[in-house]
């Protein structure tokens, strides 16, 4: 980096609005940025490339038959799972920052929990319990008599509802994280003005709380809404037509692959879409936090049965997206424990936590330079590609390791070939089934979550802070290192933990990419799982969830240290 | 993997040697590299499950000394393999059903084996025209039927059409390739129309939307919510295995369809040796080896699956099931009947 920054106007520090923009020094940032951006995009290149290609027709086929119902499907399970998990994420978040109650101290970590529970996971254990042939209903049937189906209503756990609950049991920390970590940023200031100033708990609530968690709100939300929007294993267990199970019914069922990847961006343009709409509404509320927080955000004790209340529906995610879940793999694990335990099971769980890890730790790295060149030198092009770039996540795993394979063959292929001629000795593959192959498309897949929760975090801190310390003679990355970085900490560090986690679960694309006699926790689980044997597996799929929790609670230790300092 | 360097000392050759290194020096930073293509392997790409398939490729490891690689994965290997191309480290393809050979071999991934083992060990109903894909079990679709509730067993797929079973049919989802593969059948049987109001009928017949696999269809007979259900007979024999699972499987009979005329349909898993394998030779001594009696025997016994190979019987429930009648069809016949199928499925609504 440059050193010696050009100095802005001094007037300019005290009327801008808009972050500062430093030309010569931002230029290497921007590079850097330029490029980690396009490496996001390029699997999401790939898929487009394969769209343009004639599709035979299947697109008339699909309108005139099921498409109507999968788009129908979609929308109803998008805003099912999206409402339920704003309420369970946002209502739990709101009560863990601002009160409290009993339990408060180790419910704020045990909310989390749930997420590391795989939601095929979760369907599975859940149809099990609930379905006719299931324990819950034989007793049922055997304590009042009923003979037959038409002798009572119970609701179908295979359902759009069902789906609904599962994915929202599972995806309801993302919303939960991302906005306690707003909320606990905030100065209590904040709270004392709105109570002098006369405003009841409602009102707070209302007006103060959830604009201000508005971004977090939304980059946990698309989250939510993305994963939703990706899931086949567990949409089709539960025969909810949604337009993944259109796309892998083009693809495999009907061998157009072209006719898959125009789904595929589809489904990306929806995204896109939400995304926009969602950027042009928060526009003109663009807040920062007062740079002096001397006071925390104070939690207020809850009494008698307000405090009781509060515990309960703190625990009620908890129970059903995780103890419940928990309970039934470890019945199965003991069950079929012969059958489970595997000598091999450490490599296994190694080879998770190395590619975890590997993934968490580069996209800090680039989801922090993406939004600071983005911060220092804002330009229509860096944050059109930092957008796009976060797209990769609403497409299906296995598409998006698609467009890492096409790429990464042809590289191979034309680098093996350029070496046969200069050398005589080609190289074969370098890159394609590779561990990096992997990393990389996790990467891809993940990037918006860095992205997303690092930008929501650097929007909270207030341009002035920049504007001194370049007016102290401070180069970008020296400001970066002593400025934003430890204020952006509890974000980095929500970041981190939730790629971790997803990481640790993802399953299609490691199925796809992966080198030969190479198995992740969850590629054995679902060795299994596809042979619908799921019990079988109960103890790796434990095992998923344990090497989960450890990094949860560290992370989460860590984040809250912060805030107890 | 190893690298042949230039002999000449000219600057040129320093430069390559320099880009080879590090290029070799980047494969292994990767951690985790494809395995170098020594002797003595074959690398398999694999639709199937490796806990199923692992007892015959250990066997075949301790009988010859190659060693086996395995990936599995269920969507888009055809895709890896293709993009990899002439580069590609797999040898041989295992999938597990006809629609995914024929996928491969139309793709042109695949070459055709000359090899007078496979010839005799497998019928030439099950193997590809061209000897481009090779069938290694076969699995037939059946109709299950509740002990309690249904009498007579003499059962054929059009039964299912009619009213008299309204209301008390269950199934997987139509998409399945399972489902698509009987459809497709009847569809080279009765052409597409009858096909058509066939399917209809069924779906009119169903107790429930289709869902779950095809063990959740036995326990749904088992336990009343229908009485017949469209599965492969392997799952059965697989749960009666299972002693958390064998009082479901013990409430429930597994018919074999159309008896009577044409016989049950047949699906195949099977094998291919793809177009760029770099260990050809040990590839097809290894498709010769899972056609053998000794690994036919370990089909049957530990995935209740018939085996391709007539000098194998066998035993317990495979034994009580041999003799019963497959339909003839040529499975090449199926395949090009499938995009129609899944159309069908779409048309008539299956799923909803």
């Amino acid at each position: 980096m440059t050193t010696g920054a050009a100095l802005p106007h001094p007037l300019l520090a005290g009327v801008s609005t808009t972050p500062v923009r430093r030309r010569a020094s931002g230029r290497g940032w921007q590079l850097v940025a330029l490029i980690a951006a396009l490496a996001a995009l390029l699997p999401i290149a790939a898929v487009v490339y394969l769209s343009i290609a004639p599709s035979d027709g299947i697109w008339d086929h699909l309108w005139s038959t099921v498409l109507p119902r999968y788009i129908e499907n979609t929308i109803l399970l998008m805003l099912g799972v999206g409402l339920c998990s704003a309420l369970l994420g946002f209502g739990s978040a709101w009560l863990i920052a601002l009160y409290d109650f009993p339990g408060r101290r180790w419910l704020s970590w045990a909310l989390l929990l749930p997420f590391a529970v795989p939601a095929y996971v979760i369907a599975y254990v859940y149809t099990d319990l609930l379905q006719y042939a299931g324990p819950i209903q034989l007793t049922l049937r055997d304590i009042f008599g009923w003979e037959r189906a038409s002798d009572y209503w119970f609701p179908h756990i295979r359902s759009l509802g069902g789906a609904v609950i599962m994915f929202a049991l599972v995806l309801y920390p993302y919303v939960y994280l991302t906005c306690r970590t707003a909320l606990l940023e905030q100065s209590d200031n904040l709270m004392l003005a709105s109570r002098v100033l006369g405003a009841g708990p409602a009102r707070i609530f209302f007006r103060i709380l959830l604009p201000i968690c508005r971004p977090a709100l939304a980059v946990g939300l698309s989250l939510v809404l993305m994963e939703t929007l990706n899931d086949y294993g567990t949409v089709s267990y539960f025969a909810v037509q949604t337009l993944t199970a259109g796309l892998y019914d083009t693809w495999l069922n009907m061998g157009s692959l072209s006719g898959a990847a125009q789904i595929a961006v589809t489904m990306v343009g929806f995204a896109l879409l939400l995304m926009f709409l969602e950027r042009i509404s928060r526009k003109s509320r663009e807040r920062y936090s007062s740079s002096n927080r001397q006071r925390a955000i104070q939690a207020r004790s809850l009494t008698g049965w307000q405090a009781w209340l509060a515990t309960l529906a703190c625990l009620l995610p908890i129970t059903l997206g995780f103890l419940v879940p928990c309970a039934v793999l470890l019945d199965y694990a003991i069950t079929y424990f012969d059958v489970s335990w595997n000598s091999r099971f450490f490599t296994y769980a190694g080879n998770s936590l190395f590619l975890s890890g590997m993934c968490a730790l580069v996209l800090i790295v680039v989801g922090t330079v993406l939004s600071y060149s983005i911060r220092i030198q804002p330009s229509r092009l860096n944050r059109v590609l930092a957008r796009l770039s976060c797209v990769g996540y609403a497409m299906p795993g296995a598409v998006l390791a698609l467009g890492v394979i096409v790429p990464f063959a042809a590289t191979d292929n034309w680098i093996d070939a350029r070496m046969e001629s200069w050398t005589g000795e080609g190289t074969g593959l370098l890159l394609s089934g590779t561990a990096f192959a992997i990393i990389f498309a996790y990467c891809t897949r993940f990037a918006t979550i860095s992205i997303g929760s690092i930008e929501s975090g650097m929007q909270r801190i207030t341009p002035s802070m920049d504007q001194a310390a370049t007016m102290l003679g401070s180069s970008p990355l020296n400001t970066l290192r002593r400025i934003h970085l430890p204020l952006l900490r509890p974000s980095l560090l929500t970041a981190a933990l939730i790629i971790f986690v997803d990481c640790m679960k993802e399953l299609p694309a490691t199925l796809i990419l992966r080198p030969f006699n190479f198995e992740t926790l969850a590629t054995f689980v679902y060795q299994y799982a596809s042979d619908e044997q799921l019990a079988q597996s109960a103890l790796a799929a434990l095992c998923i969830v344990l090497a989960g929790l450890l990094p949860l609670l560290l992370l989460n230790r860590a984040s809250m240290q912060q805030h107890n300092d | 993997m190893t690298l042949n360097f230039s002999q000449r000392c000219t600057p040129a050759a320093g430069t390559r040697r320099l880009v080879a290194k590090t290029l070799a020096a980047l494969t292994l930073a990767t951690g985790v590299t494809s395995p170098a293509l020594a002797a003595d392997e074959v690398n398999i790409y694999s639709y199937r499950q490796p806990f199923l398939i692992q007892p015959m490729l250990d066997q075949f490891t301790k009988d010859t000394g190659i060693k086996t690689n395995i990936v599995f994965a269920q969507d888009g290997v055809a895709e890896r393999l293709k993009r990899e191309g002439k580069n590609s480290p797999a040898d041989l393809v295992l999938t597990v059903d006809i629609a995914r050979l024929q996928e491969l071999v139309d793709a042109g991934l695949t070459q055709p084996v000359d090899s007078d083992v496979l010839e005799e060990n497998i019928p030439a109903q099950y193997r590809g025209g061209n000897d481009e894909w090779f069938g290694l079990t076969l699995r037939t679709r059946n109709i299950y039927a509740s002990k309690e509730r249904v009498e007579d067993t003499d059962l054929s797929y059009e039964d299912l059409a009619k009213p008299e079973w309204k209301g008390k049919i269950c199934a997987r989802s139509g998409k399945h390739p399972y489902n698509i593969a009987l459809i497709a059948s009847m569809i080279a049987h009765h052409g597409e129309e009858e096909t058509e109001t066939w399917l209809k009928g069924v779906k009119n017949n169903l107790a429930q939307k289709p869902q779950g696999g095809d063990r959740d269809q036995i326990r749904a007979v088992a336990e009343g919510v229908c009485d017949l259900a469209i599965g492969n007979s392997y799952y059965y024999g697989a749960m009666v295995a299972d002693p958390e699972q064998r009082g479901f499987a013990e409430k429930v009979n597994v018919v074999f369809p159309n008896q009577g005329d044409r016989g049950a349909h047949v699906n195949v898993s099977g094998v291919v040796l793809t177009k760029s394998a770099p260990n050809k030779a040990e590839a097809v001594k290894l498709m010769e080896f899972l056609t053998s009696e000794e690994a036919q025997e370990m089909y049957a016994n530990m995935n209740v699956e018939f085996p391709v190979n007539k000098a194998v019987e066998g035993s317990g429930l495979l034994k009580e099931w041999a003799g019963f009648k497959a339909d003839k069809l040529p499975l090449d016949e199926i395949s090009k009947h499938r995009e129609a199928a899944v159309k069908l499925v779409d048309k008539v609504d299956f799923d909803s």
